[in-house]
């Protein structure tokens, strides 16, 4: 073989495979994101837009004071506002550490047929200053937000 | 006085470090020794008046000088020594300082290392250096300086954020930059290279120990940051595919594919531009990684003092190095001559998988973390991408690198026979399967962790073998031994990093496969059964430490119903801040851990909120990284790999 060959040969092999992983990565990730993506909503967003029931999203805003309770053992509720609606969440497990009534809060879940959230993991940030930042969005909007130093 | 001092010399190293990029970049231009000389002197003094400063900054921090407004926001005069240390780059002013002096530090050894180096390269990348310097010293002091005062200083600071008083975090940035920065040298070499228009072999020689230094310091601070969060955040997890996650493993990714490529470079003189672009792809991706960090224009669950118009400044910097460099690369790689041939089956065509293999899951990590800021450009709606899709995507792409990997390293240069490797082949994958299987339906595993056990096993009996077969295993006792001090060192490492990649597979595979947990409420004298341990609830007390208060949790942890030691999970409430956190316990053992967290205190019925986990192998996975770096110190200290090596064209 000359050289001119081989060196056509090897081109042609390296575009070959990374035509074959570019192909394959786009499969994968058009096949995972389906599920894969989580959706944000304020408790106002989830009352006007149909959320899918069952459909697993987060749900932010702040932890209304004096909402928080134990129903048994470590299963709790509480409610999340934006300033304009409230959503009731239910959790069964340890609470993260950062949780507070009054404080932002990120809960994943879905939503069940009385239109309380059912939530499967609590989010909590590592700043006890934190507020998620679309519900900072959220609080601006209904002019429930105030400036906190 | 200390830190205005600091702050000085902070705006002189700016000064100095202009000086850098100029007169050496123009000493070449007009061809002037003298003028390149000096980059050597800048890069010297710019570290040392940054390492003062540095210094004048860590002086307050010590002495708790509330003066200082970043050391009021954020230290507390009745901290324990090594956080208020760590304080100081716990934020976002003193991490970009810590991030300035090692990126001086780094030109310094340059200069120091790259003596014997070509005057025009060393010149041209410590003025590259010197540019990126300049862009950052700039940066801290108009947008983000942390020698401003307070005029009216309070008693005690504001405290610094709990959960991150932890000793694997104190240490964990350090080490992560010493990796980040340590890419800014493969990518000023690359791009002094770019200028000169030329790449051979002592090239690649010179970079190569960068970017393996690069690496191994990127591996360590990953993995302390991953031990953290196992340790600290009480969900007995270790890795989220968190934004701030991913910003740190692109850039490891990249630089991954960058040491094998060089290996190609080095040793066959061909896939030169390839190796340049990852160098400028793997510093474009640490470059992200701050942005990503310090922008918070992603949600991440952990990432600190973010701002977002100080974002801004950084995502300019990371398009003017990065379209700067990818620009020069586009016109100058044309005439980067690559030298030998080869066949698809051979080492080269192997390595050449592994990079299209690494370059393709660095780039679908990108979009995943990216994706959410489209989707929040395009149309308005807030998302984020989960575990799910970097689970779906990232690990098949890995698994045909892994079935490469195990026979990669006995392939030959330029042209390889497979028929002389089928036996050994054959022999691998059977035994693999056959330990894979007896573990499996000894244990009722599940297809993946069928998969990710037969993976791990398949690497590392392949590195066993390989590693058996150079030393000639069943040869004469003194052939053996004269094989295994004269392989070279480099080799050892490679078989190592293979083995903790081996060692990792099968951590994480096990771990995730068998992991059980249990969530409930207990009280005192309760005992809760997992896997084959029994715990019991025994004491509860208050205790009292340096800044925290704290409600501790005695459980007597019995396996097989012999005690086996205590567990002692604290709930830790630091005054200043007004945060408790949760200290989770762990029993360590080398086949599992055992993990309790203590929650809070149910007071209707007087019990606690409690977790436990039981993750067979975890330990495996901290063990798999140990390889990793010990391979990865194992090839620096190979002589040919030595920092400044200028090499003596072996005849072979």
């Amino acid at each position: 073989m000359n050289i001119a060959k081989i060196k056509r040969r090897r081109r042609f092999m390296i575009i070959l495979f990374c035509f074959i992983a570019i192909s394959i990565s786009v499969f994968l990730i058009l096949n995972a994101s389906r599920d894969s993506l989580i959706f944000f909503y304020s408790p106002s967003e989830v009352k006007t837009i149909n959320v899918i029931e069952g459909k697993t999203f987060r749900l932010g805003g702040l932890v209304v004071e004096e909402s928080f309770e134990y129903i048994v053992n470590t299963k709790v509720q509480f409610m999340v506002t934006d300033g304009v609606n409230n959503i009731m969440v239910m959790y069964e497990g340890v609470l993260p550490d950062l949780f507070r009534e009054g404080q932002g809060v990120i809960c994943e879940g879905k939503l069940d047929p009385n239109g309380n959230f059912i939530a499967e993991r609590i989010l909590a940030k590592h700043d006890e200053n934190y507020m998620p930042p679309e519900v900072v969005d959220k609080l601006k909007e209904t002019d429930q937000w105030k400036e906190r130093n | 006085m200390v830190t205005e001092f600091g702050h000085f010399l902070l705006a002189l190293s700016l000064s100095i470090s202009l000086i850098q990029f100029l007169i050496p970049a123009i000493g070449v231009k007009i061809n002037s020794i003298n003028m390149m000389k000096t980059a050597s002197l800048s890069a010297y003094l710019s570290f040392i008046f940054v390492l003062f400063s540095f210094l004048a900054l860590l002086w307050a921090y010590i002495t708790s000088d509330f003066s200082v407004a970043l050391v009021a926001k954020n230290s507390h005069s009745l901290k324990p020594l090594i956080y208020k240390i760590s304080g100081l780059w716990g934020n976002h002013e003193g991490s970009l300082l810590l991030w300035i002096l090692i990126l001086t530090f780094y030109s310094a050894a340059i200069s120091y290392l790259g003596k014997r180096l070509p005057l025009k390269l060393v010149s041209l990348v410590l003025s590259i250096q010197g540019l990126i310097a300049v862009a950052f010293i700039s940066f801290i002091l108009f947008t983000s300086n942390p020698f401003i005062r307070v005029f009216y200083p309070n008693i005690e600071g504001e405290g610094f954020n709990p959960i991150l008083q932890d000793f694997g975090l104190a240490i964990h940035p350090p080490f992560l930059y010493l990796g980040y920065v340590g890419l800014s040298v493969s990518f000023s070499f690359s791009i002094a290279a770019l200028f000169i228009g030329r790449v051979d072999t002592l090239w690649v020689k010179w970079v190569r120990p960068w970017a393996l230094i690069a690496w191994i310091f990127l591996t360590i601070g990953i993995a302390l940051g991953s031990w953290w969060a196992y340790r600290e955040l009480g969900w007995g997890g270790w890795w989220f595919w968190d934004p701030v996650e991913n910003a740190s493993f692109m850039p490891w990714l990249a630089t991954t594919a960058l040491l094998h490529s060089s290996i190609v470079a080095e040793k066959r003189d061909t896939l030169k531009a390839w190796t340049i672009l990852l160098a400028i792809v793997a510093f474009s991706f640490s470059l992200l990684g701050t942005f990503i960090v310090r922008s918070g224009v992603l949600i991440s669950v952990h990432s600190f003092a973010a701002d977002p118009s100080r974002g801004l400044y950084i995502l300019l910097l990371l398009f003017l190095f990065t379209g700067g460099a990818l620009f020069l690369f586009a016109k100058k790689s044309p005439d980067l001559k690559s030298g030998s041939l080869f066949q698809p089956i051979s080492r080269e065509g192997a390595l050449i998988i592994n990079n299209i293999i690494f370059s393709s899951a660095a780039a679908t990590v990108l979009v995943g973390t990216l994706y959410p800021l489209f989707i929040d450009a395009l149309s308005n709606s807030k998302v984020s991408v989960g575990p799910p899709y970097f689970e779906s995507v990232f690990i098949p792409l890995m698994v045909p690198a892994i079935l490469i990997c195990a026979f990669s390293p006995m392939l030959s240069w330029k042209r390889a026979i497979i028929s002389n490797l089928y036996e050994r082949i054959i022999a691998i994958f059977i035994l693999s399967i056959l330990i894979t299987s007896i573990l499996v339906l000894l244990h009722d595993g599940s297809p993946t962790a069928f998969l990710g056990l037969f993976l791990g096993f398949w690497l590392m009996l392949g590195t066993i073998y390989e590693i058996a077969f150079k030393i000639g295993i069943g040869k004469k006792l003194e052939i053996v031994l004269n094989r295994i001090v004269n392989l070279p060192r480099s080799t050892y490492g490679m078989s190592l990093a293979h083995l903790g990649v081996a060692v990792f597979i099968i951590g994480v595979t096990v771990s995730s496969a068998w992991r059980e947990d249990i969530e409930k409420s207990i009280s005192l004298g309760d005992e809760i059964f997992i896997k084959n341990y029994k715990l019991i609830f025994s004491s509860y007390d208050k205790i009292q430490g340096p800044n925290w208060v704290a409600d501790k949790g005695t459980f007597f942890i019995f396996k097989n119903n012999i005690n086996i030691g205590s567990l002692y999970p604290e709930r830790r409430f630091f005054p200043a801040s007004q945060v408790t956190t949760s200290e989770p316990a762990i029993m360590s053992r080398v086949f599992s851990d055992l993990y309790v967290v203590l929650g809070e205190k149910i007071t209707e019925n007087n019990s606690y909120a409690i977790r436990v986990y039981y993750s067979p192998l975890l330990n495996w996975i901290w063990f798999g990284i140990i390889l990793m770096v010990l391979g990865g110190i194992f090839s620096i200290s190979d002589r040919k790999h030595r920092l400044g090596y200028t090499g003596f064209k072996k005849v072979s």
